[in-house]
């Protein structure tokens, strides 16, 4: 951990350290409920002025912004930049909008901290919003022809004429979609070939949704949550999170997904993520920005891999690439699954995290498909997720990743802070598209480094 | 939070009316702004032909202001007048140095103010002394109802005899009275130690009394709280700002102004004060104010009060309080001038009926008061102080709520007949936090505007 290059040195130097120094978000809301009139620039300048407010950074000039939405409006093309400008920091901070689909918020981190580990920015905030509710809707291609040849149109002749080709289903407008553009289903649909595919059970689904309920609630009421949320208009806590939830209420819910599989369907609303909206953002930084703030180094980003697969041709689940991701991350870095005290994945159903296990503890499919000389291994269920995940929070696509791994960061630094010894979190997310990104974030030990 | 009807009576037609009719006519407060004059006029000092009358005329000469030693040698309005009574230890003497301010009175600027200064009763040796010193409390609380314009009556008593009226700790607490800073504050004595000050009274410092200064304001997501964090802020302070996680929204709002940073925290949690000391300590590298301002209402008759409303009230207004500052008293960080500023309330006072929770906690908060300044003081080497602060009526969101009728009857009640603003307890606040405001220790400041009720 210790490199021994002078804090701000040129790049040529050598690397240095990357940590996460604050987290905040909004809490979630349903789609169509608190939020149902915020924009995505609203709530997201709504959890950066909240990450300002925790964190004194009035008038700062953060090295850059990133982040970004997955439902985006073309005219939000500046969205991240637009943000910060209506944001008490230093209107001279740069930024720039990325996407990765649900791995958004999370690529932001990684890209930013590598940006600080060469030494090319001291600071930076990986962000992320979507609005489900305030979703952008698009006029149909047929419209579209039409209104773009009407304004090209040189007279008024010409203009009436092409307004004349407007045909009724022109006016059916396209919303957007989260079905995969190549294969025409949902992401439900896919996931139920993969849960299937693996034989997990609806009971171990269930029990998955109902720890994530109880752990959120748990943490809001242990008070872990207050300096990682800001509330919005008027929502306190998460809107979609159900401390009172039970086993009998989520067996009683019908499923949603496969149900024109030939097994038996065991996908429902109550272990999918419903739709939702919200904005989160972390603050990144190296060691000797945060020491001239007084800001804490909560935890060092130490890797970060991202993978895809061949799902189009069904060889592999679409949510299964960070199961690949993680094991090319852990091989490079010479750790086993049994190395982490904490692991976050994120709950797009709660499936995902049971293939995901599955996957990693099969000596066959290890060697086949991820290459590896036998299983990866297994994780004690005790520290997964431990402070809930996206089926109690929601899951607003692009802020997912920021809610993550500000969190994380803080358990590791509570953990190293508690018992003084060094913690490790693994974080993974999934993705439309069959991507996914995965990241090893590692307590500070009070002193040393850079 | 504009006052119609103090614009109304201040104007033309409506205002000769308001007159005929015999209602009342408020005038608007003279209230602060960074680099304003001190007094809104000359100053006419007043009191025995002695060496401590002409040390105290000496001071303020040292400030720039004009002074006078006769009310028939001024030719503009006066600006305040400053009575020296430390050394009138016999009644019948009084009314040679308090009758001669009857026709400045008359020839009063607008925001004038009148101070008195002298000494504690309970220092006297002699039954005449003694009633010569607690004579000055009587005056100076029904000279307050008699002041006009927008002026105020107000009086320091010193509380030892070796104390003397042109010592820096009166100085300091003097400049407060004359100055906008207290506008609502009238009819009340406050009493002056002799701690050290360690302030500039007449340096540049004077804009920004607080500089370097870490402060900690609870409850500051809105109203009282948020006009404290304005005021500290204007003065130099560095912020810390507390309220309970569901204010989390206005408590950013606040602490993105006023440049600090926000704490949501839950006071009533038994870590509150290490946290908070955490906090400044980590991210503000010291602590040296913590105002508790922080509270709620849960009002009902004490025929209907639940047993749940009665301890939520008393444990946020005052149990936690009571933790908060034994973690400050233990603290080897709150060490350096520490100040503590506690809200109390004139219901805490005078008492207010459906407010027997609420009284009682703001009644206990005065006794904690009294209790932890000699605490404070001890654990700091003589350079701590602790001090509460009784708003009366001040316009809020919250008093928004009383209903109308109620609400312009109950603004009134006081010598000023209007009701204070937020930021007229935070200046009370700002000075018994700053260094200045070190000889004063122990005390209940009422900022109501001589209330009717209670003291």
């Amino acid at each position: 951990m210790s490199q021994t290059t002078t804090p701000g040195a040129s790049p040529a130097d050598g690397v240095r350290n990357a940590y996460v120094l604050g987290g905040n978000r909004i809490p979630f809301g349903k789609v169509g409920g608190a939020y149902a009139r915020a924009s995505n620039q609203d709530m997201l300048t709504a959890a950066l002025d909240g990450l300002i407010a925790r964190h004194g950074l009035q008038s700062e000039r953060i090295g850059e912004v990133v982040g970004g939405a997955v439902l985006k409006h073309s005219a939000d093309f500046n969205l991240v930049r637009e943000s910060v400008l209506g944001t008490t920091l230093d209107p001279r901070t740069p930024a720039f909008d990325l996407q990765q689909a649900c791995a958004t918020g999370l690529e932001a981190v990684v890209t930013l901290s590598n940006k600080i580990r060469l030494g090319q920015t001291e600071s930076g905030i990986a962000c992320g919003v979507d609005s489900t509710s305030d979703a952008p809707i698009a006029v149909s291609k047929g419209l579209r022809r039409v209104l773009l040849a009407a304004a090209h149109a040189k007279d008024t002749p010409s203009r009436v004429k092409a307004f004349l080709k407007v045909r009724p289903k022109h006016l059916t407008p396209d919303a957007p979609r989260t079905d995969e553009p190549r294969t025409g289903l949902s992401m439900g649909e896919h996931q139920a070939i993969t849960t299937a595919r693996w034989g997990i059970s609806r009971e171990a689904q269930d029990d998955v949704a109902l720890r994530s309920h109880h752990n959120l609630a748990a943490s809001y009421d242990r008070g872990f949550q207050d300096d990682l949320v800001t509330p919005y208009r008027g929502l306190v806590r998460d809107q979609i999170l159900r401390p009172e939830t039970s086993a009998e209420k989520l067996a009683k819910l019908s499923p949603v997904f496969g149900k024109s599989l030939p097994t038996t369907a065991t996908m429902t609303a109550g272990n999918s993520t419903p739709l939702s909206d919200g904005a989160s953002a972390v603050l990144l930084g190296s060691r000797q920005w945060a020491q001239e703030r007084n800001l804490p180094l909560l935890a060092r980003v130490v890797d970060a891999e991202t993978a895809a697969v061949d799902f189009v041709h069904g060889h592999e689940g679409l949510l299964m690439a960070p199961v690949h991701a993680a094991a090319r991350l852990l091989t490079r870095n010479g750790l086993r699954l049994e190395d982490f005290d904490y692991v976050e994945i994120h709950e797009a159903f709660a499936s995902v995290l049971l293939t995901t296990q599955a996957a990693w503890a099969d000596d066959e499919y290890c060697r086949t498909e991820l290459g590896l000389d036998g299983a990866l291994g297994t994780i004690d269920p005790d520290r997964i997720n431990v402070n809930g995940s996206s089926l109690a929070a929601g899951h607003p696509f692009a802020a997912t990743g920021g809610r993550i791994v500000a969190q994380t960061a803080k358990l590791l630094a509570e953990h190293q802070r508690e018992h003084g010894t060094p913690a490790r979190a693994l974080i993974t997310v999934c993705a439309a598209g069959g991507l996914g990104v995965t990241a090893i974030l590692e307590s500070v030990p009070s002193e040393g480094g850079n | 939070m504009s006052d119609r009807y103090i614009e109304l009576v201040n104007g033309g037609f409506a205002g000769s009316l308001a007159k005929k009719l015999g209602l009342p006519q408020p005038a608007p407060l003279r209230r602060y702004t960074p680099g304003a004059a001190l007094v809104p006029g000359p100053v006419l000092v007043l009191g025995p032909d002695t060496d401590q009358t002409d040390a105290l005329a000496t001071a303020l000469l040292g400030w720039d202001l004009e002074v006078h030693r006769s009310p028939s040698t001024g030719s503009a309005r006066w600006g305040a007048v400053v009575v020296v009574l430390a050394e009138v230890d016999d009644a019948s003497e009084l009314g040679a140095h308090v009758l001669p301010i009857a026709p400045a009175l008359k020839q009063m600027a607008r925001g004038g103010r009148v101070v008195t200064i002298s000494r504690a009763a309970s220092g006297a040796a002699a039954p005449t002394a003694a009633a010569a010193r607690q004579a000055v409390d009587g005056f100076v609380r029904s000279l307050g109802k008699e002041m006009r314009g927008g002026a105020t009556a107000n009086g320091l008593v010193l509380a030892h005899e070796s104390t003397t009226p042109a010592d820096d700790g009166v100085l300091a607490a003097l400049r407060f009275f004359l100055s906008a800073r207290s506008s609502f504050v009238d009819g009340q004595l406050v009493t002056v130690g002799d701690a050290p000050v360690a302030a500039d009274l007449t340096g540049s410092d004077e804009e920004r009394p607080l500089a370097g200064r870490v402060a900690v304001v609870t409850g500051a997501a809105r109203g009282i709280g948020a006009a404290i964090a304005r005021t500290l802020a204007r003065d130099g302070a560095s912020l810390v700002l507390v309220d309970v996680p569901a204010a989390g929204e206005h408590l950013a709002k606040v602490a993105n102004e006023v440049r600090g940073t926000a704490l949501q925290l839950d006071i009533t949690a038994p870590d509150a004060g290490t946290r908070i000391i955490e906090h400044a300590i980590a991210r503000h590298g010291g602590l040296h104010i913590v105002v508790h301002n922080a509270g709620i209402t849960r009002d009902k008759l004490l025929a209907n009060m639940k047993p749940e409303t009665w301890e939520s009230v008393l444990a946020v207004n005052l149990a936690a309080q009571l933790r908060i500052n034994e973690q400050l008293l233990a603290s080897e960080h709150f060490r350096d001038a520490p100040r503590i500023v506690s809200l109390a309330s004139t219901s805490g006072i005078a008492g207010n009926r459906g407010q027997t929770n609420y009284g009682a906690s703001k009644a206990g908060v005065i006794g904690m008061v009294r209790a932890t300044a000699p605490l404070l003081a001890a654990a700091s080497g003589g350079t701590g102080t602790v001090n509460a602060v009784a708003p009366g009526f001040i316009v809020t969101e919250m008093t928004a709520r009383i209903p109308f009728a109620t609400r312009e009857v109950a603004k009134r009640l006081n010598s000023l007949q209007q009701g204070g603003e937020p930021s007229d307890v935070a200046e009370a606040i700002a000075f018994l936090a700053s260094p200045a405001g070190g000889a004063v220790n122990g005390q209940v400041l009422r900022v109501c505007g001589q209330n009717l009720v209670g003291a």
